[in-house]
């Protein structure tokens, strides 16, 4: 990709932080929480850090937040009004420190929501969201965006990826036209450079499959016994699903008297119990074996066959937050090394 | 000097990791028992609960200070349950949950073969008195972070502590790890997933997080074991464990009423008694 | 920008009591350019909606060749299907749709159309025999085989009535053992059972089955026995639905969404969907 590089001093970065947030933009910015890091509107940027291989939360609550007014209604015994949420004015906001399978997540995400019937206000909100990545100089063990269709220095969804270079400099990529133009706003902080090699800044993620490998495999994986063993340590809680930034789905909920209320959108996840169960009191999917299978095959090969990407970046925040450390990497090689194709 | 003795401690540890396998090997051979739960080794240096159900399968456990998730939480799942008698390797936490669930009949057949590890020994409690005895002679220790930050809310007033939990609970995004982690919420049906009526709102915002966890801390007061899996298993590291452990706290102050020594214990709230103090009626 | 979760306005101009715990509404508009630019096809479903209590799932059970009301017929079961049961006529409730795919019926021009339907299923097929009766040249013959556990739980008793006197059309009506009353004309057993004794000729037909799991299970394989294809059934699915337009990811069965891809399906179709539904 042929996309127009510059560098910036980290004292620059920080200005031209500090000048968006005087100019009234919402910036969301990786602060830490106890042991955790945490993306936070910020106000001081001198709260933002720099040192983390992830933040413990996605960024999707940006575009997705985890309650979401819908509509309010007003009812009297002749008459009801409601109020349309989706109407609403959403302030310009910046999304700094994001992670590249970050920023990736988010355009699948979006891409999701855009298809078919598209869901206006997700579109909305990241219209008004620039993305400011910064490129991987370290990973960790949890880490497999490069078996998911990214990498360390991925520049897909970015409207900017900044990768550190040395000097206390980042190497800036200009991805989209939206970043274009807040580099053209701040003209004086960034210095032309000749496009530069950051392949040597960026930390080494060694691919354990392909998605290709994956789907072709769990196309032909679902009666296989291998679910039965490897759902058996999941507790069923919600934490991988809500840690991360490709999963969106929700419930809608009513709150309220019949005088007047909320319709919500709350976040939901296929790992519950009572996420599929019918009023009459069938359940589709009755046991963890039937929901682990139905995530797993979800991800990595029925959104691959209908959606042609993969609902996963391996960002492996559902790795570090997992209770029960069901490790969905460890679990992805062990289908593609242990279920046989069948022609 | 140093190097020599923690040599030897790590040569107990072995034996005892191995005596542990031994006996979870056992168990399984002679089909006392058609699983042993414990942990194994995990990813990154983790450590996962371990479902053994062959004797081969004995030699993955392991026993450390890593294994402080409450396994016991595994107990009441039917996929278990199925299998049949169940053995599970226990700190003195899961001990107390065994004897705790016991009280509030959770087991209708028989206990859960429980092997302790103690100086290196592996015990197993194999009847209602000796998980007792055990349960009231081994308290369960707090980290000493714990300790401190229990205190330090204890000298908070009564604001400062709504500041405090308004803030942790922000974070709060009704995963429900909390509840999926603890071995005392077993309840098929969640009062959450109640809809007729709608006791606690399904939304994660403030009013519904502080409505959840309010009514957790409740449903749990004189019931939790005081294990910290909900805080361990909190993936926005909510300390959500400071709550139910002082709701128990109160309930051990007020009414000189343990959770997780007797395992045939009437409810702490939930059990009328002729001497129940009445003094709030007054 | 238009909101997907903001419903329609809809007023209940008629509240009819079809069977112990199942009501009909009839659905108008309450602002005229909705009305205006609302269509519809058989097929189709909407989430119905108590302002306070939530949102509930149902086939439109009218035909769209009928202009200016939808129709939908629920059984009383959960907190939103109680509420709506306490609605009265002149209340309001809120309506979105029409979510899913259709019954492709003008591909079944110059077909023999065969309709199986059992209990509350029968709702969305009524949609369809509406349909078709509306336009009934344009359909060779129209059977209807309809059971339901007992009298009683016959739904639209009136135009089950009407059906049966009409030339154009054939009407069997079943109850299960011990549901019939002692006046019952109809037959006695279950609905498979009736199908298979009907014989129904694969030639140049259509079937159409709707009904709760265990009928569907035993009247597939009576239809095969016949000669039916898998693509000469069609079915119509339930399954758990909260958004109603593919996204919030409750209804999936394999990679389709019951809501979006469905409800509607060909017995061929179900065959390579997984068991989850």
């Amino acid at each position: 990709m042929n996309s127009p590089s510059y560098t910036l001093t980290h004292e620059r970065l920080l200005e031209f932080l500090r000048t968006s947030i005087s100019a009234g933009k919402r910036v969301h910015a990786p602060h830490r929480v106890g042991a955790k890091t945490f993306f936070r509107p910020t106000e001081d940027v001198g709260a933002i850090v720099f040192d983390y291989i992830q933040t413990a939360e996605s960024p999707k609550s940006l575009l997705f937040p985890k309650a979401e007014l819908l509509i309010s209604y007003k009812q009297t015994a002749n008459d009801v009004t409601m109020t349309d949420h989706l109407q609403k004015e959403i302030p310009e906001m910046i999304l700094f420190g994001s992670r590249p399978c970050d920023a990736a997540a988010l355009s699948r995400f979006v891409e999701f929501f855009a298809d078919g019937h598209t869901d206006a206000m997700i579109l909305k909100r990241r219209k008004a969201l620039t993305i400011i990545s910064m490129s991987c100089a370290k990973s960790d063990a949890d880490c497999f965006c490069t078996s998911c269709g990214s990498s360390p220095g991925d520049t897909t969804g970015s409207d900017l990826l900044l990768t550190p270079i040395k000097d206390g400099r980042y190497l800036v990529e200009v991805v989209t036209e939206k970043g274009e133009s807040l580099v053209s706003d701040n003209k004086a902080l960034f210095e032309k450079a000749p496009s530069a090699v950051k392949d040597s800044y960026l930390a080494r993620v060694e691919a354990v499959f392909t998605p290709e490998d994956i789907t072709k495999k769990l196309t032909t994986a679902f009666n296989d016994p291998i679910w039965n063993d490897a759902s058996l340590r999941c507790i069923g809680c919600g934490a991988c699903a809500y840690v991360c930034p490709t999963c969106s789905c929700f419930t809608i909920e009513d709150e309220g008297t019949a005088h007047a209320g909320d319709r919500l959108r709350c976040w939901d996840s296929c790992a519950f119990a009572l996420f599929t169960v019918h009023t009459s009191g069938h359940n589709p999917r009755p046991t963890q074996t039937e929901r682990w299978r139905q995530r797993v095959m979800h991800k990595f090969a029925y959104l691959p066959e209908t959606n042609h990407f993969l609902g996963c970046v391996g960002c492996g925040r559902c790795s570090r937050a997992c209770p029960a450390d069901m490790n969905l990497k460890e679990q992805m090689i062990s289908i593609v090394e242990r279920v046989p194709v069948i022609a | 000097m140093m190097p020599q003795a923690s040599f030897g401690r790590a040569q107990r540890k072995e034996q005892s990791m191995q005596s542990l396998q031994q006996k979870a090997a056992e168990l399984l051979e002679s089909k006392r028992a058609a699983v042993v739960i414990g942990y194994a080794e995990g990813s990154d240096g983790r450590v996962r609960p371990h479902f053994a159900r062959t004797a081969d399968a004995a030699a993955a456990f392991v026993w450390d200070q890593r294994c402080k998730q409450n396994l016991a939480v595994y107990l009441t799942k039917t996929e278990i349950k199925k299998m049949g008698p169940a053995a599970v390797i226990a700190s003195p936490a899961v001990v107390r949950t065994i004897v705790q669930l016991a009280s509030e009949q959770q087991f209708a057949k028989s206990f859960p073969i429980t092997l302790v590890v103690e100086n290196d020994q592996v015990t197993e409690l194999a009847d209602a008195a000796s998980l007792d005895a055990f349960a009231v002679s081994h308290a369960v220790l707090f980290p000493p972070h714990v300790t401190k930050e229990i205190e330090d809310l204890a000298a908070m007033s009564v604001t400062e502590r709504f500041v405090f939990w308004q803030n942790e609970l922000s974070r709060c995004f009704k995963c429900y790890a909390c509840r999926s982690a603890c071995p005392l919420c077993y309840c098929t049906n969640c009062i959450t997933e109640s809809n007729q009526p709608q006791w606690v709102s399904v939304a994660p915002h403030a009013l519904g997080n502080f409505e959840w966890h309010i009514n957790r801390a409740m449903h749990l007061a004189g019931r939790c074991i005081q294990c910290g899996s909900c805080t361990l298993a909190c993936p926005a590291g909510i300390p959500i464990a400071l709550l139910t452990i002082e709701a128990t706290n109160i309930v051990e102050r007020e009414f000189k009423y343990q959770a997780g020594i007797k395992s045939d214990a009437p409810a702490a709230l939930s059990s009328f008694m002729v001497d129940d103090k009445e003094v709030f009626i007054r | 920008m238009e909101n997907t979760y903001k419903p329609y306005l809809m007023r209940i101009e008629k509240a009819m009591d079809e069977a112990p715990g199942v009501k009909t509404f009839r659905l108008v508009f309450a602002n005229e350019d909705d009305r205006a630019r609302f269509s519809f096809k058989t097929g189709q479903f909407g989430e119905y909606s108590v302002f306070g209590e939530g949102e509930s799932t149902f086939c439109i059970a009218s035909s769209p060749t009928r202009d200016g009301y939808i129709e939908c017929t629920f059984r009383e079961a959960g907190r939103v299907t109680t509420a709506l049961s306490r609605k009265e006529e002149g209340d309001t409730i809120g309506f979105r749709g029409p979510y899913g795919n259709i019954f492709p019926i003008d591909t079944w021009a110059g077909k023999n159309l065969l309709f199986v339907a059992g209990g509350i299923a029968l709702p969305p097929l009524r949609s369809v025999i509406w349909n078709a009766l509306d336009l009934r040249d344009k359909f060779k013959n129209l059977t209807v085989l309809y059971g339901a556990r007992s009298v009683a739980d016959l739904v639209y008793k009136n135009e089950l009535d009407e059906w049966g006197r009409r030339s154009d059309m054939k009407l069997v009506t079943t109850v299960d053992p011990g549901g019939e009353s002692p006046d019952w004309k109809g037959s006695i057993g279950f609905v498979p059972g009736v199908l298979e004794k009907m014989a129904p000729s694969p030639d140049n037909t259509i079937a159409i089955v709707c009904g709760p799991p265990v009928m569907i299970k035993y009247t597939f394989p009576v239809l095969e026995k016949f000669g039916f294809t898998p693509d000469q059934i069609f079915t119509t699915l339930e399954n758990r639905m909260k958004c109603g337009v593919g996204k919030c990811g409750r209804c999936t069965v394999g990679p389709v969404y019951v809501c979006k891809d469905g409800p509607v399906f060909t017995y061929r179709e179900l065959q390579s969907l997984p068991p989850e539904y």
